[in-house]
């Protein structure tokens, strides 16, 4: 037993201080990114969420070249970014997705510009993949109170604007209708996706940030009906794949090319993808049983649609 | 079922338009447009494609804001909050995959608006469980919204409009993507809940046709003006003709009442759309 969990677990895992950062700080952060994903998938906004990411390079880059801390730079500029998609975009989704689209290609550029200034400048190319693909390990533990602060204001952002998005997500005229100021919950949603993101872009890297804020989410859309346990699910998964992949990178460096270690991001995504894969699989086995039950009982599809009207029984193919 | 719902009066004037007027990007949308709607009533906003139906319905929503005239509700201007007026709109976008059962969605009716994540509560889920009991839902109460079929999310959206205690319900083409024998249970239902609650109906639809068995009143809509009152008083030629500003025939064929253009009609286009065919028992 205990040579077991020496083997998954390398010596060291539970003394190390940076696994120690990691664990708190990715976990935390995945878990807000998966919540927030939630609503992110519902809204259709998956686009609007991966833009945020790219312009929060800008700023990480930013901030790199000018000796700053990658995260206010992101923060800073995946906000700026969330006002000026607001700020571009008609109530339309497609005038928001062209707005996103050309505000994203300018954010992109500069940053290119940035990482390419900084790189040369200081002669190392390591930075550029810390802002791109983020690393955990490297992350200050006096950072923990910045990163569970900003967690914490963005939980609860989405938690008190809850019913107004599920309702908005239903029809916007419906929320309006009663009341509801849809454009408003709307930019704070997109304030609090912001920081989300931000966050992720430091653990997990800009470019993949992405992948926490939707693939938890995706799944968990999968694997229930009801909203509330949607948001459960995709906290449990964002928060499983952070801590699995930072074991699996801990014990990877072990592993070929040894000495070197394989980069945490990559393990959460692919984990990201696998936890996907079989939530769309147990999804199309409960759909199948749930069809061989309708026909093993003698109630064909025409009977579930019929019995919508119990009042005209005589439908055809109720038979 | 009944105790649900507020007991309204029969016959008290829920809702009233004076002399609405609505310009947008300088088109005259509507023009002088009034009329009212009273409690256990269902009136029938019948017209065809852009003659102005949807506008209405947002001028009564508070969406947008007339250009001149007043919208009143029982007497009084509209409340920033409005819980007062129930909408189902023609078509909602959701994705299949969104997480919500017919029971949440309805659910959202009630306290949709409010802030914060909601406490389960039994009183609640007994609530959501009458509405659903009320549009004959229960059989997929736990089915996703985004997977019911055009009849059962038509029903759904209905309860989600109902919890709320409305004194007027807004139905936005509520038949339009239905079957025969499902558009027939809609209407009766409708029918049902204007009558047993004393509630305020009003259904747009492009043809009147499914709506006159259960109709109290019409509101006919041509090219941004509209006249209302009893069926009989409002599809005749006279005033038909005046509302599309030229000729308009109302046949009588075999018990039915075919609505059509002039003989000598430029308009004919339009007008083959709009024809309404009323039985003549009815008309």
């Amino acid at each position: 037993m205990g040579a077991i969990l020496t083997g998954i677990f390398e010596p060291g895992f539970f003394t190390s201080e940076p696994v120690r950062v990691a664990v708190i700080v990715g976990g935390a952060v995945s878990l807000v990114s998966a919540v927030v994903g939630v609503f992110t998938v519902i809204r259709g906004q998956s686009f609007a969420g991966h833009s945020l990411g790219d312009l929060g390079t800008t700023g990480g880059s930013g901030a790199f070249l000018v000796g700053a801390n990658p995260l206010w730079g992101f923060v800073i500029f995946a906000i700026l970014g969330a006002g000026a998609m607001e700020l571009f975009g008609a109530r339309r989704p497609r005038g928001r997705d062209m707005a996103t689209g050309i505000v994203l290609g300018a954010g992109l550029g500069i940053a290119a510009l940035f990482l390419y200034l900084g790189t040369t400048h200081s002669n190392t190319t390591g930075a550029t993949i810390t802002i791109l693909f983020g690393s955990m390990f490297v992350i200050r533990s006096s950072m923990i109170p910045v990163f569970a602060l900003l967690s914490v204001l963005t939980l609860a952002v989405v938690a008190l604007l809850y019913r107004p998005l599920l309702l908005s997500a239903v029809s916007q005229d419906i929320a309006s209708a009663r009341g509801v100021p849809v454009r408003l919950i709307g930019a704070l949603y997109l304030l609090a996706m912001a920081v989300a993101v931000s966050l992720s872009c430091v653990t997990i890297g800009a470019i993949l940030s992405t992948a926490v804020l939707i693939g938890p989410a995706a799944a968990a859309l999968r694997l229930t009906k009801r909203p509330g346990l949607a948001i459960a699910w995709a906290a449990v998964i964002g928060l499983a794949v952070t801590w699995l992949g930072i074991l699996l990178a801990y014990d990877s460096y072990y592993w070929p090319p040894a000495g070197r270690g394989w980069p945490v991001s990559f393990f959460v995504v692919a984990l990201i993808l696998v936890v996907y894969l079989l939530a769309d699989l147990a999804n199309g086995q409960k759909a199948r049983r749930a069809g061989a039950r309708a026909i093993a009982s003698d109630k064909g599809p025409g009977v579930v649609a019929g019995r919508a009207w119990p009042s005209s029984p005589g439908e055809p193919g109720a038979e | 079922m009944t105790d649900t719902f507020r007991p309204g009066v029969r016959d008290e004037e829920i809702l009233s338009l004076e002399g609405v007027s609505l310009w947008l990007s300088g088109r005259e949308i509507l023009h002088d447009v009034g009329f009212s709607l009273h409690a256990g009533e269902l009136t029938g906003l019948i017209g065809s494609n852009g003659a102005g139906k949807t506008t209405i319905f947002r001028v009564i929503l508070g969406l947008e804001t007339p250009s001149a005239g007043k919208v009143l509700f029982a007497g009084h201007p509209r409340p920033r909050r409005n819980r007062s007026v129930g909408y189902v709109p023609q078509s909602i976008g959701l994705d299949p995959d969104v997480p919500l059962r017919a029971r949440d969605l309805v659910a959202l009716g009630l306290d949709g608006d409010r802030f914060g994540i909601p406490l389960p509560s039994r009183s609640r889920r007994q609530l959501v469980d009458e509405m659903l009991e009320a549009v004959d839902a229960r059989g997929f109460a736990d089915a996703r919204v985004g997977k019911l079929s055009g009849g059962e999310l038509q029903r759904t959206l209905i309860a989600h409009a109902l919890i709320a205690k409305p004194r007027l319900l807004l139905l936005d083409e509520p038949l339009a993507n239905l079957d025969i024998r499902s558009e027939q249970e809609v209407v009766g239902l409708l029918a049902k809940i204007a009558k047993a609650h004393a509630i305020a109906v009003l259904i747009s639809a492009h043809e009147m046709n499914p709506l006159l068995p259960v109709m109290d009143r019409v509101l006919y809509v041509a090219s941004g003006r509209a006249a209302s009152g009893p069926t009989e008083e409002v599809v005749r030629e006279d005033v038909l003709s005046a509302l599309y500003g030229h000729h308009v025939d109302v046949l009588h064929v075999h018990d039915r009442i075919l609505v059509v253009a002039g003989k000598d009609e430029t308009h004919h286009a339009e007008l083959e759309r709009t024809h309404t065919v009323v039985p003549r028992g009815l008309g």
